[in-house]
C-alpha cells in the first residue's frame, strides 16, 4: 500500500521520522461492458464500489447517460470518475448551447479522448467505454485507455474483470476459435442475456465485481434501464 | 608509516567554496534543491466516524480522542459539527485540517445567511462542494487529510455521504471511515438491512454498540463519543456519551501476559 | 455649501482655499437625495427603519433592499447610491468574516466601524477615485448592550442613540429627539420607527415607498434580522393610524 521511505545516512540507519508517501490515486474496481448491435447498443456495469478488501457501497452503477443516444461507462479511481463525468456534462451542455443540438456519439468519443490526453502527465485513472448510435443509427462502441487512445469496436469489456470478459466476448460475439459456425447477427435479447451470463461468471472470480448490474440498452427511442442481481460476497 | 598530520589548506572553514554564494548564517553553501514539500502526513488524528440513516433522519458519531501517533494526546475533541438545521458533518483524520475546513464552512454559512435570500447549504450541496475541495487539494498534492461524513435531510429525505482525502465520494445508507469500515460497517449494514426504518432510539442503540466494539478493538479510540442527530425538528448533538465497558473476560485471554 | 467649487471641485485630492473638499460635500449631497433611513438604540437592542422610494410601479416588490446583514450580530441601513453601498457592505462583511477567522469571535461593532470608516475615508484622499455617495448606520447587540454607529461619506463616524440619514434627516431627527429611547424596548421602538418613516415621507414629491424594518437585540437572541411579518404589520398599522390622526387634527386647525 503506502510506500514507506526511511531517511537514512549513507552507511547506517538512523531512527528518523518516517515519511508516508501521499498517493493521489486509489483503485475502486468495477467492470463495464459494451456491445454494438445493428440498430442498438448495450452497455452494462456492475454496481459495486470497493477499496482494498472493503465494499464502500453496493449501489453505485458506473454507467453515465451523457446524451439521448450516448452512455459512458467509466471505472477505475472513483474520484477521477466523478470529476471526469462532471467536466464532461459541463462540456456537453456548452456544446448544446453553442450548436443547438446534442453531440453525436462519435463527437463525444473524440472530445473524451482530447480531455483524457490533456491530463497525459497526471492522468485520469479511468477506464472509459462509450456506447451509443452512430450517424446512421447503427450501434457503436468506443473504448479508451486512461490517457486518451481510442478506437471504435464491436464489443469491449473494461475495468477490473475485463481480462475475464473480453475472451468470452471474442468467442461468443466475435466467433473467435470456433469452426463451422453461421455468423448470425446479434439480437438485442441475446446481447442482454450474454451480458448477464458474463457478469455472473466475472462475479464468481473477481472480488471487485458483484452486487448487481445495470444494463442500458440504447436505441433510437432512448435509453432503457435494467437491473440484475449478482452475488454480494 | 606514521600518519601524516592533517593540514588544512583552506583559509577559513565552513565558508563557501570559491565561486559559490555564502548562505547566512553559514553552514550550508549549496542551495536547497530538494522538491517543495507540503504536509504529507497527519499529526493529531481522530479515528473512525460512523453514519447511519434511520426512519426520520440521520445520525453521525465520532469519539472524542485526538491521537498524536500512538499517544492519546487529547481526550475531549469534538469531531462532529452542526452546519445548519438540516445538515451535519463528521470528520476523521487530521484534526487541524478539520478545524481549517470548519472555519471555512462557518465563514461561508454566515455569508449565505447574510444574503437572506432563502438559499443555504443543504446536505447535498455541502457534500458536492466538499468533494470538489478535497479532489482539488489532492490534485495539487496538498491534501486535506480527512474523511468526511455528511448527513442531513435533503428535501425531507435522509441523506448520508462519504468523501475522502483524494475525492472518492459516494452516498449510502450506512457509512464508516477508518477502522470503522472494517469493524462497524458490517454491523451497521446488518442492522440496516434487517430494519431499514429504524427509530431514533434503535439507530442510537446500533451506533452505541458499534462505538463500544470499536473501543474494544481499535487501539486509537475512546469510549466517549459525540452523537449528532438530524431530524425534521432540527439538529441535536448529544455530547460525551460514555459507553460502559466490561473487561471481565480479558482475564481469559492467554498468551499476552 | 451653496457656493460652487470654482475649479476646486474636480478632485477629491485637492482642498479649496477655504479648506473644504468639494467632492466630499457633493457625495453628502448625493446621500440627501436618497430616501430616509433611521436607527434608534433602545435599552435591549437597535431598530432600523428605511423609507425605500419606489420610482416605478413596474419594479418587483421587495427588490433592492437597503437594510443589510453584515454578520450574524450586525445590521446596516444605508442611504445614498445603492451600488456604492453594496461595495461598503461587501467590505464590512469581509472585515467581519476575517475577524471571526482570526480571533474566533464576533467582531465588536466599534472595531468594524473603525475599519469601514478607514475605507470610506481612503476614497476621499485620491484624485483617481470618487468618494462613496453613501451614509450608513451600523447596529449590533453585544455583551455590553446595543451599539449603533453612523459613517458618512467623509469617513467620519460617531456613536448614536438615535440617528437619521437621507432626504428627511432633519425632520426625522426632530421626531427621534422626542423619544426616551434609553428606556424603551425594541418592541416599542419598532412602532415609533415605522411611524417616523411614515411621518417624514413626502407623499407629494415621492409617491410610492416601501417600509423596511429590522432589528437586533434581546428579542432576536443577538441576531440582526428583518422584523417578523406580524410585528411589521402591527408597526405599519400603528404608523398609518398615527398619521391619519395627525391629518385629522391638522384639518381641525385649519
Amino acid at each position: 500500500m503506502d510506500i514507506l521511505q526511511i531517511n537514512q545516512t549513507s552507511d547506517y540507519k538512523k531512527a528518523g521520522p518516517l515519511q508516508a508517501h501521499f498517493n493521489p490515486y486509489s483503485y475502486n474496481g468495477g467492470t463495464v461492458l459494451a456491445i454494438a448491435g445493428e440498430n442498438f447498443s448495450v452497455i452494462a456495469s456492475d454496481t459495486r464500489l470497493s477499496e482494498g478488501f472493503s465494499i464502500h457501497t453496493r449501489e453505485n452503477p458506473k454507467t453515465y447517460k451523457l446524451t439521448d443516444t450516448t452512455v459512458l461507462g467509466a471505472c477505475g479511481f472513483h474520484g477521477d470518475v466523478l470529476t471526469l463525468t462532471k467536466v464532461l456534462d459541463a462540456r456537453l451542455k456548452i456544446y448544446e448551447q453553442d450548436h443547438h443540438k446534442q453531440m453525436t456519439t462519435g463527437a463525444v468519443a473524440a472530445m473524451l479522448s482530447t480531455m483524457l490526453y490533456h491530463r497525459r502527465f497526471f492522468p485520469y485513472y479511468v477506464y472509459n467505454i462509450v456506447a451509443g448510435l452512430d450517424d446512421e443509427g447503427k450501434g457503436c462502441v468506443y473504448s479508451f485507455d486512461p490517457v486518451g487512445s481510442y478506437e471504435r469496436e464491436a464489443y469491449r469489456a473494461g475495468g477490473s474483470a475485463s481480462a475475464m470478459l473480453q475472451p468470452l466476448l471474442d468467442n461468443q460475439i466475435g466467433f473467435k476459435n470456433q469452426q463451422g459456425v453461421t455468423r448470425i447477427p446479434l439480437s438485442r435479447e441475446k446481447a442482454v442475456n450474454l451480458v448477464k451470463d458474463v457478469f455472473i461468471s466475472a462475479a464468481e472470480r473477481d472480488i471487485y465485481t458483484g452486487d448487481s448490474i445495470l444494463i442500458n440498452v440504447i436505441t433510437k427511442d432512448g435509453v432503457t434501464d435494467e437491473r440484475f442481481p449478482l452475488r454480494r460476497d | 608509516m606514521a600518519t601524516a598530520p592533517l593540514f588544512r589548506t583552506e583559509f577559513w572553514r565552513n565558508g563557501p567554496q570559491p565561486g559559490s554564494i555564502y548562505n547566512f548564517p553559514g553552514g550550508k553553501t549549496k542551495p536547497d534543491l530538494n522538491p517543495m514539500k507540503r504536509t504529507m502526513n497527519p499529526t493529531v488524528t481522530g479515528t473512525s466516524v460512523l453514519g447511519l440513516k434511520f426512519k426520520d433522519g440521520v445520525v453521525i458519531s465520532a469519539d472524542k480522542l485526538g491521537s498524536y501517533g500512538s499517544l492519546a494526546r487529547y481526550r475531549d475533541l469534538t469531531r462532529v459539527m452542526k452546519i445548519n438545521d438540516t445538515t451535519i458533518l463528521g470528520s476523521s483524520g487530521d484534526y487541524a485540517d478539520f478545524q481549517f475546513l470548519t472555519n471555512l464552512i462557518q465563514e461561508r454559512v454566515i455569508e449565505e445567511e447574510c444574503l437572506n435570500d432563502g438559499f443555504g447549504y443543504t446536505p447535498l450541496r455541502l457534500f458536492s462542494w466538499l468533494t470538489r475541495v478535497l479532489y482539488n487539494r489532492r490534485s495539487n498534492f496538498n491534501p486535506l487529510w480527512n474523511t468526511y461524513i455528511v448527513g442531513g435531510l435533503q428535501d425531507g429525505e435522509p441523506f448520508l455521504g462519504y468523501v475522502d482525502k483524494i475525492g472518492t465520494a459516494y452516498q449510502a445508507p450506512t457509512v464508516a471511515s477508518g477502522y470503522g469500515a472494517y469493524i462497524a460497517q458490517p454491523l451497521l449494514r446488518e442492522a440496516f438491512e434487517n430494519n431499514p426504518n429504524m427509530s431514533l432510539e434503535e439507530a442510537a442503540k446500533t451506533i452505541d454498540r458499534c462505538m463500544k466494539i470499536l473501543f474494544y478493538r481499535d487501539a486509537r479510540s475512546l469510549n466517549k463519543y459525540d452523537l449528532a442527530i438530524v431530524t425534521k425538528d432540527g439538529v441535536e448533538i448529544k455530547s460525551s456519551i460514555v459507553s460502559e465497558t466490561n473487561w471481565e473476560i480479558s482475564d481469559f485471554v492467554k498468551g499476552y501476559e | 455649501m451653496s457656493s460652487i467649487g470654482t475649479g476646486y471641485d474636480l478632485s477629491a485630492s485637492q482642498f479649496s482655499p477655504d479648506g473644504r473638499v468639494f467632492q466630499v460635500e457633493y457625495a453628502q449631497k448625493a446621500v440627501e437625495n436618497s430616501g430616509t433611513a433611521i436607527g434608534i438604540r433602545g435599552k435591549d437592542g437597535v431598530v432600523f427603519g428605511v423609507e425605500k422610494l419606489v420610482t416605478s410601479k413596474l419594479y418587483e416588490v421587495g427588490a433592492n433592499k437597503r437594510i443589510f446583514n453584515i454578520d450574524r450580530h450586525i445590521g446596516m441601513a444605508v442611504a445614498g447610491l445603492l451600488a456604492d453601498a453594496r461595495q461598503i457592505v461587501e467590505n464590512a462583511r469581509d472585515e467581519a468574516s476575517n475577524h471571526r477567522l482570526n480571533y474566533n469571535s464576533p467582531i465588536p461593532l466599534k472595531h468594524l466601524t473603525e475599519r469601514v470608516s478607514l475605507l470610506v475615508h481612503a476614497y476621499t484622499l485620491y484624485s483617481f477615485v470618487r468618494p462613496f455617495g453613501v451614509s450608513c448606520i451600523l447596529g449590533s447587540y453585544e455583551a455590553d448592550g446595543p451599539q449603533m454607529y453612523m459613517i458618512d461619506p467623509s469617513g467620519v463616524s460617531y456613536g448614536y442613540n438615535g440617528c437619521a440619514i437621507g432626504k428627511a434627516k432633519q425632520a426625522a431627527k426632530t421626531e427621534i429627539e422626542k423619544l426616551k429611547m434609553k428606556d424603551m424596548t425594541c418592541a416599542e421602538l419598532v412602532k415609533e420607527v415605522a411611524k417616523i418613516i411614515y411621518i417624514v415621507h413626502d407623499e407629494v414629491k415621492d409617491k410610492n415607498f416601501e417600509l423596511e424594518l429590522s432589528w437586533v437585540g434581546d428579542m432576536t437572541g443577538g441576531r440582526h434580522e428583518l422584523v417578523p411579518p406580524n410585528v411589521f404589520a402591527e408597526a405599519e398599522k400603528h404608523a398609518k393610524e398615527a398619521l391619519e390622526e395627525s391629518d385629522d387634527s391638522d384639518d381641525d386647525e385649519l
